[in-house]
């Protein structure tokens, strides 16, 4: 059955820059809100946009990305033609197999995936940002510029902008020049990963990489400099919302942190464009007699008997009395102890944190605590209490 | 395994809770946040992997058909069994039955075609949390014919003035049902049996008449049944009056009979809505109070229940209240000992105060 444009989500990527949060599990499964996460935001904003048809490329710790996934019925993905489909790396009979080299690559195998909806456009997203983006108005954009390619641009701070990789344009959006994290920027429009292909365009140059022994076969190094030498038509397309890259500690972090703003940026609470996630089924959070909680995001199944201030506490958390929570994101099902201090950390799901344990910095400039495996930090939290 | 199949009879449950079943049956009230009443019923049957339910509705089934869809927050969708939602539309021009064999009998295919040996009849105005299989191993244990559900209650209070009583012997026996208001023993409105029996007591319940299945044809035959009596020993609220919601509704601000209701190898499971997690801005001061998700709170809450999507603006101050789903109470607004049904909005500085004996109950999609 045709599908005029179908999804293909890159959800392989390991993360290591987000240390022990992704020991287990690849980076889109990484928590984020409260509530969800990060790949509930593309999944989400596909079914908003009315994109039914999504192939998840997974590669590193596919396994509670697979659970999570499922049939897609919690993204209402599950459906007759199209719906999401898991694709990870496989052995043909004849070219042999393996990992996916890079994210052009994971493309590239799952080209008959792709035929089998003869799509128009193919949607390449990358499961490591947090935004709400309508990707059919992008769609239009790029049907009516007529673009062999169209590439989903934000405007950065320009003192930042050589951490991007940046699209010079002419007036009228034509991309001239790719600058992949360039010292001296000549623009400040930098791509957020999202990129519009014409199938039949797409196909060629990556059967072309793919024979390519000199190329590393991702989107950004290959592809689409390759394009851009052949004077292809590519169109930069500028999103105006809230977009965070969630890739470091601090990042996600601050992204966490973003939800609390009293002007909320990125707003979830939004019937027009829900984010979907998998539910919990936890009864209602409780707020103790003894509690206090200002500034901040609780999800259900909380029981909440300490102190909560500007943090972010998902789903299943219990906190003791005596305990004081400031400027952290604590993760699912997290059992803190009583009279605990914990400030500017993320505590990662299930951890336990023993009774009295102080975690975190409370100074405004330090590094954000992450903790992870319980049992090297809380002891050594633990005993730096009792020297002092 | 023995395959257990179960009727959600609805038949005889009175819409007792004055604004809050104006407009839906009892069994479709919310209830703790985020659950209707009838979610206790379900999740207890589809934990005890009964996975065939039948629900007799016969009035204001809307509320309930929306809230139930195809059973999928049960993991009810299945191809064999799942959940029937079977309201009154019955066109047999033989049919002599009354009262509630009304539905046993129109709908006496889906006693006949389910592969289970055993079913399960319960109501849905005793919240508890209790596994079926436990019950129907007793049954079969003590070899009776009919085994129901009892909770020897530590107190009396007047929602059980209405339930049933049972007398039973030391071997467990029931020797009689009765309205004795001295007695303890409250029957829960759940009761097993086997599929065989159930079809023949039904069948003989018509061709004499009867117009209610467990009076007319259990109790009514009391002596030559054997019946035996399974004491269930955990969180149990009996809800058919407006001050017994209430009362029970702040019990579980309670976090042990809570964690007694909720149990997490035992959750109780319901429609999901989505909503984000909830909001507590710096001037929010939440206390001793239940907060289901999407809720934005600027305001004061004490010993409350807030369901999902509840907006309480800077100012308001809602103590010893029910506040149900998506309602919006404006700045300054002060609300004491209230239920808010869905989707009331209370303007500005506007003051409702309850008595904690009887709360001031606001119907549905009222703006004041």
């Amino acid at each position: 059955m045709k599908k005029e444009c179908v999804a293909m989500l890159l959800a392989g990527g390991q993360g290591t820059r987000l240390k022990s949060l992704t020991k287990q599990i690849a980076k889109p499964a990484v928590y984020f809100g409260g509530k969800y996460r990060i790949i509930d935001f593309p999944l989400s904003n596909c079914t908003n946009s009315g994109i039914d048809t999504v192939g998840v490329l997974t590669q590193y710790e596919p396994l509670i990305l697979n659970n999570y996934i499922g049939i897609g019925s919690d993204w209402d993905l599950d459906r007759k033609y199209g719906g999401v489909s898991v694709l990870p790396p496989y052995v043909q009979s004849e070219e042999g197999g393996g990992w996916y080299t890079g994210t052009a690559n994971a493309i590239y195998r799952n080209i008959k995936f792709l035929n089998q909806y003869d799509p128009d456009h193919v949607l390449v997203l990358s499961g490591d940002h947090i935004y709400k983006m309508d990707y059919s108005d992008m769609l239009d954009y790029h049907k009516a510029s007529g673009a062999d390619a169209t590439i989903s641009v934000i405007e950065v701070p320009w003192e930042e902008a050589s951490r991007f990789g940046l699209m010079n344009t002419n007036d009228s959006g034509v991309i001239t020049e790719f600058d992949e994290k360039p010292e001296y920027p000549k623009s400040n429009l930098a791509s957020m990963g999202v990129y519009i292909f014409r199938w039949d365009i797409l196909k060629r140059y990556l059967i072309d990489d793919a024979n390519n022994e000199n190329s590393s076969n991702d989107f950004g190094k290959d592809i689409i400099p390759a394009m851009l030498g052949d004077y292809k038509k590519m169109m930069a397309y500028t999103f105006d919302g809230y977009w965070k890259d969630v890739g470091t500690v601090a990042s996600l972090w601050e992204a966490n942190m973003d939800l609390l703003k009293e002007k909320q940026e990125l707003e979830l609470n939004d019937y027009s464009w829900r984010i979907y996630s998998k539910s919990p089924n936890q009864p209602p959070q409780y707020i103790s007699h003894e509690a206090t909680v200002h500034n901040a995001l609780i999800n259900e199944g909380c029981r909440i008997h300490g102190t909560i201030d500007h943090s972010v506490i998902f789903y299943g958390v219990h906190v003791q009395e005596g305990s004081i929570i400031q400027d952290s994101v604590i993760m699912p099902e997290a059992k803190i102890g009583k009279n605990v201090t914990i400030n500017r950390a993320i505590i990662a799901a299930g951890s336990v944190i023993e009774d009295g344990a102080v975690i975190g910095d409370p100074s405004p400039k330090s590094d954000i605590t992450l903790v992870a495996d319980e049992d090297s930090v809380l002891a050594q939290s633990y005993l730096e209490q009792i020297i002092k | 395994m023995d395959r257990i199949a179960g009727i959600i009879n609805l038949d005889h449950e009175q819409d007792v809770l004055d604004e809050l079943t104006y407009f839906r049956c009892s069994a479709a009230v919310p209830f703790a946040g985020r659950y209707r009443m009838i979610d206790f019923t379900i999740s207890n049957m589809s934990n005890s992997r009964i996975e065939s339910i039948a629900v007799f509705a016969r009035r204001k089934y809307r509320s309930l058909m929306d809230h139930l869809e195809q059973g999928k927050a049960w993991d009810l969708d299945r191809k064999r069994g799942g959940l029937f939602i079977l309201p009154p539309d019955w066109n047999d021009p033989t049919d002599i039955s009354k009262g509630d064999l009304q539905h046993f009998h129109n709908n006496i295919d889906f006693i006949t075609r389910t592969l289970a040996d055993y079913v399960v009849v319960s109501g849905t105005q005793n919240i508890c949390n209790i596994n079926f299989r436990e019950v129907l191993e007793e049954h079969k244990a003590s070899g009776a014919d009919v085994t129901v559900v009892y909770k020897k209650v530590e107190e009396l209070y007047p929602e059980h003035k209405r339930a049933h009583k049972l007398t039973i012997d030391e071997s467990g026996r029931v020797t009689d049902i009765h309205n004795d208001q001295r007695s303890n023993n409250v029957y829960m409105d759940m009761y097993i049996l086997e599929k065989n029996y159930l079809y023949g007591m039904i069948e003989d319940c018509i061709a004499h008449g009867c117009s209610h299945f467990f009076l007319d044809g259990i109790k009514a035959r009391l002596p030559q049944i054997h019946m035996h009596a399974y004491e269930y020993e955990g969180a149990h609220a009996l809800i058919n009056s407006v001050e017994s919601y209430y009362r029970h509704s702040a019990s579980l601000l309670n976090g042990a009979n809570h964690d007694d209701l909720f149990k997490e190898e035992a959750p109780i499971f319901t429609k999901v809505k989505n909503e984000p997690p909830t909001k507590y801005s710096q001037d929010s001061n939440v206390t001793n109070t239940l907060v289901a998700n999407g809720c934005v709170i600027d305001g004061q809450v004490e010993d409350s229940i807030l369901f999902r999507g509840v907006k309480v603006a800077k100012g308001a101050v809602i103590k010893n209240s029910i506040i149900m789903q998506r309602c919006e109470i404006d700045s300054n607004a002060v609300l004491e000992n209230v239920i808010l049904d869905k989707d009331c909005r209370i303007s500005n500085s506007r003051t409702l105060i309850g008595v904690p004996e009887k709360p001031y109950v606001v119907a549905k999609r009222v703006s004041m």
